[in-house]
């Protein structure tokens, strides 16, 4: 592959060159999208990516924008926000790696329908089953003793059908990781004298950690800024997480105030960034698709 | 431990991989299943394993049958042509892993993973991870991570096809040493009839999922019992041409690509009064550099020691081997004698041998 580490340390030749010269272009404008963030949230006004004053003279610094982190109901929604990502990623883990495991190693009747039917349900957009789920939730909420983490207007209903919704993409993922690791490997573990569970445990998983890493920072990410579900199933802002709290902003301030909105933006920006920097080269294995490493 | 398999079958849906094998392993025997991909010999070690459930037949362990114990509870080590190693354990994790599944303590673990380890020659690696070892020291590390249970049957998958050449023959020689040291029952699959005929007490011949021929090498090479079993077990394999054996002057002799053999009397009993049959001549027992048959060398291979050489006869050609010294070059006219003691004779139909069947 062109770039890799591989060939880091000698000179690069013309190909990569004309190849990382098309990227420099390409990123571009999205580099531009986040310096205005920045630059914006810091702003009264901004023409371009000059900040200026309300009469439109350069200038105009101020920290005004970020007056909600001294408001209470920020934080409420991050943790929302976090609750809902966190347990996404629990949820979806969990499902996608047994899953994912039974659907790649043991033949069952029903396995190639349940692997067709997740990625047909993949093909339908979640907007079209909106007023199913929102039965669906009302039915759970009435269930004794869970009722009241998983219903409707609960940060556990919202990850319930956001954890579904995510799930074909786990079970494909995972599936194609496991499909990657060595039946004799197994076979070992068994005869060495595991049981099955105890070979999944100790020496398949940690395997498929990588698809399990970027399956993790995946889900994470689209939690974090999962905006139309949690908007649906929450009413109120004691539930609601952050993308939605930033829609409220936009609607009840008027006239908008975009430099709020981009301040409010960039704060829930912090955490992916922060993610991504860390987590970068597990993502990019799920591109290359399996483990280093192994045999 | 004595091993018996009893009718031991297994299908897979429509296809059968192996159809009722019997097969009886003596005590501290090295048994190798010998014979061309998809023969179910792996497909047997397997089940022997407990890795696959027999369709049906039984296997026994000393006399008890194990059809239904778990593979963890069946005493046996395996080594796979893949190694299977745990990449994410070191050397000294993977061999005692199965100490740890018991509940062995950690300095105890580390011991006998070292103790182990230096009886493979790998004492020195034990911290490091499989991917920083050669592939012979991953395949000493597979075989550590089997002994160190101490099993009552070691099973090899084709443990050293990943070997490069060099490497194979040491590997051949250190497993074939330790065995018979720790005298430990041993199964050995492979597909080189090299590997089985050196390591090997007995070999069991497979093909398509049916027992062909179990006897020990020697046996195997000198009495082949079927067409298959002599065209697979030698090295260079054996020429098999159409004959005919017909009475002359009071003795018999075998018609062939336009030759006459004269064949010894325990040869040609059995094959008297059959219009045609299979003859097999080992390459070795062809003499090249005189004798009363002559023809054109059309291809020689060296083969270090000797040469290989395809000599064409008029009608067809035989494969012999060649003392270098005689500088044989290709277009050579030879002359060649063939050691009629030794050949074979099989049905055409059956296939059977028509001296040992």
């Amino acid at each position: 592959m062109i770039g890799t580490a591989g060939i880091g340390r000698r000179r690069i030749s013309r190909g990569p060159r004309i190849g990382y010269a098309i990227l420099g272009v390409s990123v571009v404008p999205i580099l531009v999208g986040y310096a205005w963030l920045l630059i914006a949230s810091f702003s009264r006004r901004t023409r371009g990516l000059i900040p200026t004053t309300i009469d439109g003279r350069a200038g105009g610094w101020t920290l005004d924008n970020w007056s909600f982190v001294s408001d209470g109901s920020v934080y409420r929604a991050t943790l929302n926000s976090t609750l809902m990502a966190l347990g996404m990623v629990v949820g979806v883990g969990i499902v996608s790696t047994l899953g994912g495991y039974a659907i790649s190693r043991i033949r069952f009747p029903g396995r190639k329908g349940v692997l067709s039917m997740t990625l047909l349900l993949n093909a339908f957009r979640a907007d079209m089953l909106l007023i199913a789920i929102f039965f669906v939730l009302r039915a759970l909420g009435a269930t004794p003793l869970v009722g009241r983490f998983i219903g409707f207007d609960t940060v556990g209903g919202v990850a319930l059908v956001m954890v579904s919704l995510e799930l074909p993409l786990g079970l494909w993922l995972m599936k194609g990781f496991f499909d990657n690791v060595s039946w004799d490997m197994e076979r070992a573990a068994l005869i060495d004298g595991a049981s099955r569970f105890r070979a999944w445990w100790e020496i398949v998983l940690p395997q498929v950690m990588p698809g399990l890493a970027a399956l993790s920072v995946f889900t994470f990410i689209s939690g974090w800024n999962a905006y139309l579900i949690p908007f649906t199933y929450t009413v109120g802002t004691g539930v609601s997480n952050l993308p939605v709290f930033l829609d409220e902003l936009i609607g009840e301030t008027s006239p908008t105030n975009w430099n709020q909105v981009a301040a409010v933006g960039l704060f829930q920006l912090i955490p992916i960034l922060g993610f991504y920097l860390l987590m970068q080269e597990k993502l990019l294995n799920i591109y290359s698709g399996g483990t280093k490493g192994g045999t | 431990m004595k091993i018996e398999l009893r009718r031991l079958t297994k299908t897979w849906g429509e296809t059968t991989a192996v159809a009722g094998v019997d097969l009886d392993i003596d005590d501290g025997e090295f048994v190798a299943f010998l014979g061309p991909s998809g023969c179910g010999k792996t497909t047997t070690l397997m089940m022997i394993a407990g890795i696959y459930q027999p369709t049906s037949g039984e296997i026994l362990f000393d006399g008890e049958v194990v059809n239904d114990l778990a593979p963890r509870d069946r005493g046996v080590g395996m080594v796979f042509q893949s190694y299977a190693l745990y990449p994410h354990m070191t050397v000294a994790e993977n061999i005692s892993y199965s100490l740890k599944l018991r509940g062995v303590d950690k300095v105890t673990r580390r011991r006998r993973a070292q103790e182990i380890a230096d009886l493979m020659g790998i004492g020195h690696l034990l911290d490091r991870k499989p991917a920083e070892l050669s592939g012979g020291q991953q395949q000493r590390v597979a075989v550590g991570r089997a002994l160190v249970k101490e099993p009552r049957v070691l099973l090899f998958d084709e443990p050293l096809s990943n070997l490069d050449a060099r490497l194979r023959l040491t590997m051949r020689s250190e497993i074939k040493r330790m065995q018979t040291e720790l005298g430990i029952t041993s199964i050995y699959v492979t597909h080189d009839q090299v590997e089985a005929t050196t390591m090997a007490d007995r070999i069991a011949v497979m093909r398509g999922g049916r027992l062909e021929a179990y006897a020990d090498p020697d046996e195997l090479y000198r009495r082949p019992q079927t067409l298959f079993v002599a065209g697979f077990v030698g090295n260079p394999p054996m020429n098999i041409v159409d004959a005919q054996v017909v009475g002359l002057n009071g003795g018999f002799v075998a018609q062939t690509l336009g030759i006459e053999i004269p064949l010894p009397d325990d040869r040609s009993r059995p094959v008297v009064g059959r219009r045609s049959v299979k003859m097999g001549i080992r390459p070795e027992h062809i003499l090249v550099g005189s004798g009363p048959f002559a023809g054109e060398v059309v291809l020689v291979e060296p083969l270090g020691r000797e040469d290989l050489v395809d000599i064409d006869v008029g009608s067809g050609t035989l494969r012999a081997l060649a003392d270098r010294s005689l500088g044989i070059r290709p277009r050579d006219r030879v002359s060649f004698e063939i050691n009629s003691a030794e050949v074979q004779f099989f049905d055409p139909e059956t296939e059977r041998s028509l001296l040992w069947g």
